[in-house]
């Protein structure tokens, strides 16, 4: 697979400048679909460039042990949940975290990397938040951990802000004439959540379930929280 | 750079390939590359914005042609025998040059948390008068520089209004070539969906950049 796509590059190159933009677009949809299928190329190369920093005293292996760990169980999703859950059930913390972001994420033990200046942007009716980076892939790591693929790759970074609305329809969101979409593209060192509507129906339910029912998408502002369907255990 | 990682308002790219329950890394080597890269940073021979660079000076076809992990480990590679942490030769063979000598990681297990987890604040403490207020039109820059930009092309010689003053932050621009953190006001600028795509947006919809001071100008 790895030696069609680079012969269809080399390809590429011959092309027309109007075709090279269709097809590299073309090359990146590719690129992305064939995540899981990857050559076994970089893999090597990582154990060689590891094995060479290690002997050299540039990094410690344990460490990047520590790092993996992190992301992979630690920081995640789950903690941008945390403070959804929390802004729904007290007004006071939701007031204190649209006014300052990082005072109140702190307040629930959130800050560090990319996440030093988060802002709070809510949903409403009428009022539709999505966050983006078109330059590159600027995330709130601390409350969402690593960003999925498809928040990296050129189709969403290229379409979310001259087509956010047909992005959103793309997950299934289909926004009505009168409500307002803001699109926040991550520039600088701000990071954006969303933090989303509470769902109707959801009075009774303790904070805790409601953290549950937060999604990692739905603080990007690519979906809205749902309560599960009627008969589904809670 | 007018680069091909500056893909706001790009068409064509396709539709958005969505993975139910994805992983955080896809395989093993993935985890690697970003671990290597959060910690070899502690020897400040590069900075986030000298990095982000890195990653937009790849050839546009590799740029396109390679996972978002890839990008990574060609950055790495290229940064650190461009800062002389390691040789071309030492690459190619995974081996220390002979004779060389053995350092001592800054980052370790012990102190990964503090140091590699929590990134040190762009935020800058000087007192920095801001050029523009909230509330005020302004007007951003028509500019192409060749080096690091952190303004879009979808978003120059565009009008917006200021509305909100992040306050003061090192500007990659100067940053990520090693001239000086030049320190000075990001503002939320505020941008009309129809000021940067014309009619067919709709008139409430709403583009919100974060803008240096160095960005802008008075409308």
């Amino acid at each position: 697979m790895g030696t069609t796509r680079r012969g269809f590059l080399a390809s590429t190159a011959a092309a027309s400048s109007a075709a090279l933009t269709q097809n590299l677009a073309h090359a990146a949809d590719e690129a992305a679909h064939d995540h899981q299928v990857l050559p076994s190329d970089p893999a090597l190369r990582v154990k060689s460039l590891e094995s060479l920093l290690v002997e050299k005293g540039l990094v410690d292996p344990a460490a990047l042990d520590a790092v993996v760990d992190a992301y992979e169980h630690k920081v995640g999703p789950r903690n941008g949940a945390r403070v959804v859950a929390r802004a729904w059930v007290d007004p006071a913390y939701k007031a204190r975290l649209l006014a300052d972001g990082r005072a109140a994420l702190k307040e629930l033990g959130y800050g560090g990397a990319q996440g030093e200046d988060t802002l709070v942007v809510e949903n409403a009716p009428r009022m539709h938040n999505l966050v983006v980076c078109t330059l590159c892939s600027c995330y709130p790591w601390p409350l969402l951990g690593l960003p999925p693929v498809w928040y990296k790759s050129a189709p969403y970074r290229s379409r979310a802000v001259i087509d956010p609305r047909g992005v959103l329809r793309e997950f299934g969101l289909t926004l009505t004439d009168d409500v307002e979409v803001r699109v926040w593209d991550s520039t600088a060192e701000l990071r954006y959540l969303v933090l989303p509507e509470r769902p109707a129906g959801s009075e009774h339910l303790s904070e805790e379930a409601l953290a549950a029912l937060v999604t990692r998408d739905a603080m990007i502002g690519v979906a809205k929280v749902t309560l599960p369907e009627k008969g589904a255990q809670l | 750079m007018n680069g091909v990682h500056d893909m706001g308002g790009e068409q064509g790219m396709g539709p958005i390939r969505y993975e139910k329950d994805e992983p955080v890394f896809h395989a093993r080597w993935e985890g690697r590359v970003y671990a290597i890269n959060r910690t070899l940073g502690a020897w400040r021979k590069w900075n986030l914005d000298a990095s982000r660079h890195g990653i937009e000076l790849l050839p546009p076809a590799d740029y396109f042609r390679m996972s978002y992990y890839e990008r990574w480990l060609e950055r790495l590679t290229n940064m650190s025998i461009k800062s002389g942490l390691v040789t071309r030769e030492e690459v190619e063979s995974g081996k220390p040059a002979s004779g060389s000598s053995k350092a001592v990681p800054p980052i370790t297990a012990a102190n990964v948390e503090a140091a590699a987890l929590i990134r040190a604040s762009a935020r800058r403490p000087q007192a920095v008068a801001p050029r523009f207020s909230v509330g005020q039109q302004v007007r951003t820059r028509n500019m192409n520089p060749i080096g690091h930009t952190r303004l879009p092309r979808y978003a120059r010689a565009k009008s917006g209004i200021i509305e909100r003053d992040h306050g003061v932050f090192l500007f990659p621009d100067t940053n990520a070539h090693f001239l000086g953190e030049k320190p000075q006001h990001v503002y939320s600028v505020r941008f009309s969906a129809r000021e940067l795509w014309g009619d067919e947006a709709k008139p409430q919809d709403a583009v919100y950049l974060d803008l240096f001071d160095d960005y802008l100008e008075p409308a």
